[in-house]
């Protein structure tokens, strides 16, 4: 089953940007890759749950006390770009 | 004898005696570090002014008389553990120069229990690799012969500990990067039971999968690095919070042991030196006492398939945070998306982006159920039937890779190749079971082969018996020689 990968939509979707020769070694690579994945896909799973964690634990709770946590400025010591306490970026402009 | 050449155990007992200090185990370490680092590259920060620090004070620790089973010990961690104000990268140029401004619960055990961590070390690129090759800094080369890789992705751990850079590391294993570089850098590797190790301050690669554990000389060696570790953590919100099974004293022998030989595992597609050495230690283990059955758990074959969905999927949703805005690598752009995919793009090397493509298709509308919730589905196939196996047996076993140490650049134009290396190891991260990788011989190129052990949920002490009764029947496997070693 040869699956057709929209590679560029993955790859905005994963925002990395690719050029076109990356875009066709990735196409091929996930396609080898997804066709051994086709085995799982054929297996009978009818009636059989998904198991998400291994070990069968809910609400894992902790004491309710209040604990420092990290400061402002070493939570953005490490920033790219900072500015008046907040961490600052590129305009979020809608290109569309 | 070289100190770097003692056992934890031993070390420690010097120590008792006064025989050796703290700060000059550190120092025969890294003067070792000094001799093979140009060709081994097992580091990729030597922290030289903490780790110093660390055994001076680990020295008068004892001197107080403080007596940890680590107290003094130089070892090593894998660099996607954080340390405070020491470099930790993940081996990822998205990370280069990160300094982290937390402690993982590990590095923090390890402070409290006395060890000083010698420095970080090398690894495939987030974990996401079987031979250190994928490391944005170069890769690590095996102690045993240089023109080979040491296995992955917890390479430089194995190294380091093969060569004598360190006396025990700790690496993680998401599928099987503990025990196939313990394989192939002839140690001891462990994978605990999910959930018995924190994760936190591990960089996360495959959440559902990830677990810290250690490699040691000795199973002893292991046992101790174990123990210093294990335990919950309120800040794990996955980490097991029943009572954790202490393995230093678990012993017993082979006598009355039911030991399966996992049919899938341990015939196809692997090298006969490694299925004959397998199979020598199977009948020293019946020889002395074990009673020895075959086993089968046919959805192992579907397991490899199983994780490449599944540990792809899950990186592509944890290595999300790698955007530029908060730390780490940016790369300029126009708009905050142009930034982010620009920053992505050069700060990932091609095996993740590779995974992080392959797991955002998996997760992608229309494909979640086909592709990840299937996955799942055979996730509790397997571990269905692994139950099933346990019935049988009290310990299920495989070689733990399929070949010997292999040369650089044989697997890297063929992904699945690649991840073929694992096809023994997986099964236990997708049941989250512990398993244990414990060296057995070498082949006929001088090589070490690993006997790959697998427990029950938990079961560790019955492992660390097992482990101890598989070490037992050992066949020995030199430590490798470095040429120009004179002291």
């Amino acid at each position: 089953m040869p699956i057709d990968i929209d590679i560029a939509h993955v790859a905005q979707l994963a925002r990395i940007a690719l050029g076109p020769d990356e875009e066709e070694l990735y196409r091929s690579q996930l396609g080898v890759i997804l066709d051994h994945a086709a085995r799982v896909q054929a297996a009978d799973t009818d009636g059989v749950p998904p198991t998400a964690h291994p070990l069968p634990m809910v609400n894992a709770f902790r004491e309710d006390i209040v604990r420092p946590g990290l400061s402002h400025s070493d939570a953005l010591h490490q920033a790219p770009d900072a500015h008046d306490g907040y961490f600052r970026v590129p305009p979020a402009l809608d290109v569309e | 004898m070289n100190l770097v050449d003692l056992t934890i155990a031993d070390a420690r007992r010097m120590l008792q005696q006064g025989e050796t200090t703290a700060v000059e185990l550190l120092e025969a370490v890294v003067d070792r570090a000094s001799l093979t680092e140009a060709d081994l590259h097992a580091y990729l920060t030597i922290d030289h002014d903490g780790a110093a620090r660390a055994a001076r004070q680990a020295d008068e620790r004892r001197a107080a008389g403080d007596d940890d089973p680590l107290l003094g010990i130089p070892v090593a961690v894998k660099d996607n553990m954080t340390t405070i104000g020491v470099p930790t990268t993940a081996s990822s140029k998205v990370l280069d120069g990160y300094l982290p401004p937390y402690d993982a619960t590990v590095v923090k055990r390890l402070k409290a229990a006395g060890a000083v961590i010698v420095g970080k070390t090398n690894l495939d690129e987030f974990a996401m690799g079987s031979s250190t090759e994928n490391s944005a800094y170069g890769p690590t080369r095996n102690p045993y012969d240089s023109s080979r890789v040491p296995g992955g992705s917890s390479g430089g751990s194995a190294a380091a500990v093969a060569a004598g850079s360190a006396l025990g590391s700790y690496g993680s294993d998401t599928g099987g990067s503990i025990r196939q570089p313990a394989a192939f850098c002839g140690l001891v590797g462990m994978k605990p039971t999910y959930g018995l190790v924190s994760r936190y301050g591990l960089i996360a690669f495959a959440s559902s999968l990830d677990q810290i554990g250690p490699f040691g000389r000795t199973v002893d060696d292991a046992a101790l690095l174990l123990d210093a570790v294990s335990g919950h953590d309120p800040r794990d919100a996955t980490s097991y919070s029943g009572e954790t099974p202490k393995v230093a004293d678990a012993d017993g022998g082979a006598g009355g042991l039911r030991v399966g030989v996992v049919r899938e595992l341990s015939s196809q597609g692997i090298d006969d030196s490694v299925a004959d050495a397998f199979s020598r230690t199977v009948d020293r283990l019946s020889d002395a006492g074990a009673n020895v059955v075959e086993v089968s758990v046919p959805a192992a074959d579907l397991a490899l398939s199983a994780y490449y969905l599944i540990a792809p999927a899950e990186c592509s949703a944890n290595l999300a945070r790698f955007d530029g805005v908060r730390y780490g690598l940016r790369v300029e752009g126009d708009t905050v998306e142009s930034m982010m995919s620009a920053t992505r793009s050069d700060g990932f090397g091609p095996e993740v982006t590779r995974r992080v493509l392959l797991g955002t298709y998996a997760l992608s509308a229309g494909y979640y159920d086909a592709f990840y919730g299937q996955a799942q589905r055979v996730r509790t196939m397997i571990i269905r039937e692994f139950e099933s196996a346990y019935g049988r047996a009290d310990v299920l076993v495989s070689p733990t890779t399929p070949t010997t140490a292999f040369e650089f650049g044989a697997k890297t134009a063929d992904p699945l190749s690649m991840y073929m290396s694992d096809v023994c190891t997986i099964p236990s991260n997708l049941a989250g079971h512990p398993s244990a990788s414990v060296p057995i011989g070498v082949d006929e190129q001088g090589l070490p082969i690993g006997f790959q052990i697998m427990a029950p949920a938990l079961e560790e002490r019955l492992l660390f018996r097992v482990m101890r009764a598989v070490e037992a029947v050992a066949e020995p496997v030199p430590r490798p020689t470095f040429a120009e070693v004179a002291t």
